[in-house]
């Protein structure tokens, strides 16, 4: 079982973040570090490729010299290799892009299964998944509460708003996983110290069979602006009179 | 005018899209089942446009001539299945023209085949945006859509206008704390909406006619897909609920927490909880609500206890009305709330109670 898992480098926005004049995120002074849900990804590969003979899990990363450090992370919590995709034409590139270098990564490295975590909506990642099924021309099993595999078949489990789907593919297909099929373990000294031992490979883009015109956005970001604060009110009194006041807000707003 | 393919799956969202639609060009609807013309005709403000529905040849060829049609008049089309009421509701909010799609395979890959259909009717009808909404599968459907027509896409759309070069979209990104105006400068805009940001409004009626069009749909051979096993409910209707009250550490016990369970009770809607009170077992845990939990968009949140870190607030800032009461008042819930009650949530919600009570 070839299992490539696909690993973002994210900064940690504890301290906010900061965007340079063309729109692109500022990653200079900012701690970055492996995106959690990818970490939970690497840890699932681990777990299936544990159970298997013969098994290897690749983490691949796209980025600036620094994501390697996403790469050297997956390998600590149990991947056995790590490529790292960097290119100064990828600089800026968007979703499409993206996925694109990273559905050619998968092709030349051969999978039987691409893992990736789950992207919160509204950022772009979290297309990524399905774009790169897509390019691929294989299944995808988008976020995945649990993941079974059984005779070349993944079978997930998710909820949909109400209702709890179950959905099947055969084997080769790309499967985003959420946290709550299972989080990274904290690694022993052990598996720190045998990861430095593991191979990372750096590819540049023409390592790939990726055209540069592919890879130029199809997306332009034209300003960037934070959400200023709503109005808001702020009660501190008494408890009967402050229960009150909020029994108020909610008839005005016709909540009550 | 040029149009805007709407994949309208269900009825809330499929206004929300059409009203983002109108804003761009022309709505062109894009549904999954027939249309009934009988409902229809009761919607006196569209009534004149019956006697077009009736004449609707299920043919692909004509269809696609009524399309064209309605691509002169500059009108808009949305794509999927409309039941009868449907067709009115779409109407109303603005679709000039409706897609019906066909296709036996869509209880199988319900994802693929809307896939196949956007694709299929964007080389048909050629839009210059295509929108559907964030739900579950909303961002596979954009993606995949864009890597069939080699597009840009964008996700978290809460707005979009006709710009000089194309439709110019405000995302809203990383967890809503910042607006991003973005356009698509290679093919088709597709848009992935937050359709829970957008009020749906009916359009203003208009003489156009409304045009349906009808396409079945068959996957090729050979095309491998994800296929949907089962579909059973979910016993917890926490994502749906149009009144959330949350639980959090400050209710300081299980029996605490009881007491956010009977303030939602009376006010009718459900209980959530924030990542502490579910560790700590005071409710269950699908009922946490974070980032990547279970996200909610109720029309009101109210907060007893809860502290707000950065990832319950990813799960629930999107709702319409946050009330919020806390001890601290420097807790960061209190930044994304509409009203915040600095005291103990524990009086707070007995208070609370009482004073519901009263006024029922």
């Amino acid at each position: 079982m070839r299992i490539v898992v696909l690993v973002r480098h994210v900064p940690c926005a504890t301290g906010g973040l900061f965007f340079n004049p063309d729109n692109t995120l500022r990653r200079g002074g900012v701690r970055s570090q492996l995106n959690e849900a990818d970490a939970g990804a690497v840890e699932h590969a681990w777990r299936i490729a544990v159970r298997r003979t013969g098994s290897q899990v690749t983490a691949v990363t796209m980025g600036p010299a620094e994501a390697a450090a996403a790469v050297r992370r997956s390998l600590v919590l149990g991947a056995d290799e790590g490529v790292h995709i960097q290119d100064d034409a990828l600089a800026g590139c968007d979703a499409l892009g993206t996925a694109r270098v990273l559905a050619a990564a998968a092709r030349q490295l051969g999978f039987d299964l691409v893992l990736c975590g789950v992207a919160a909506t509204g950022s772009a990642t979290a297309l990524v998944p399905a774009m790169v099924a897509e390019i691929l021309g294989v299944p995808v099993l988008c976020s995945a509460d649990s993941l079974t595999l059984d005779h070349g078949t993944a079978v997930i489990r998710r909820v949909d708003r109400t209702r709890v789907e179950t959905l099947s593919a055969t084997l080769p297909a790309v499967v985003s996983v959420t946290p709550r099929c299972g989080v990274g373990r904290y690694p022993r000294f052990a598996a720190v110290t045998q990861a430095r031992h593991k191979l990372v490979r750096t590819w540049p883009l023409s390592r790939l069979d990726v055209p540069r015109h592919e890879v130029a956005p199809a997306t332009l970001v034209r300003a960037v602006r934070p959400v200023s604060d709503r109005g808001r009110v702020v009660v501190d009194c008494d408890p009967p009179a402050a229960a009150a006041r909020l029994a108020d807000f909610l008839a005005r707003r016709e909540l009550l | 005018m040029d149009t805007v393919l709407v994949l309208a799956e269900r009825h809330g969202t499929a206004c929300a899209l059409l009203t983002l639609a109108r804003r761009i060009g022309i709505p062109v609807a894009v549904t999954f089942g027939a249309v009934n013309v009988d409902l229809y005709a009761v919607d006196p403000v569209h009534a004149a446009e019956v006697a077009e529905v009736n004449a609707v040849n299920v043919d692909t060829e004509h269809a696609v001539h009524a399309v064209d049609t309605a691509h002169a008049v500059g009108t808009a089309h949305a794509v999927g299945t409309v039941h009868a009421v449907d067709a009115a509701t779409l109407a109303r909010y603005g679709a000039q023209a409706i897609w019906t799609v066909e296709s036996s395979e869509l209880a199988d890959h319900p994802a693929t085949v809307k896939v196949e259909a956007l694709a299929d009717l964007a080389a048909r009808t050629r839009p210059c945006c295509i929108l559907v909404a964030e739900g579950h599968d909303g961002p596979e459907i954009a993606g995949r859509v864009a890597v069939r027509l080699g597009s840009g896409v964008l996700t978290g759309a809460v707005d979009a206008w006709m710009g000089p070069n194309g439709p110019v979209v405000t995302q809203r990104v990383l967890d809503g704390s910042y607006l991003v105006e973005s356009e698509v400068i290679r093919g088709v805009t597709v848009c992935a909406v937050r359709t829970c940001e957008i009020e749906p409004t009916p359009a203003p009626p208009t003489a156009g006619s409304l045009k349906v069009g009808s396409l079945k749909l068959a996957l090729p051979q050979g095309l491998r897909s994800a296929r949907l096993v089962s579909r059973e409910p979910h016993r917890h209707d926490l994502t749906t609920a149009a009144i959330v009250v949350a639980g959090g550490h400050g209710l300081g016990s299980r029996e605490g927490f009881t007491l956010a369970e009977r303030v939602a009770r009376a006010l009718g809607g459900a209980t959530c909880c924030s990542h502490t009170a579910a560790e700590l077992g005071w409710c269950r845990p699908e009922q946490k609500v974070d980032q990547i939990g279970t996200t909610i968009h109720p029309q009101l949140y109210l907060a007893l206890g809860v502290s707000g870190s950065i990832r319950h607030r990813a799960g629930m800032q999107t709702a319409q009305t946050i009330v919020a009461v806390d001890r601290d008042p420097e807790a960061p819930i209190f930044g994304v709330a509409d009203l915040a009650v600095v005291g103990d949530a524990r009086d707070m919600a007995r208070e609370l109670l009482i004073e519901i009570e009263r006024r029922k």
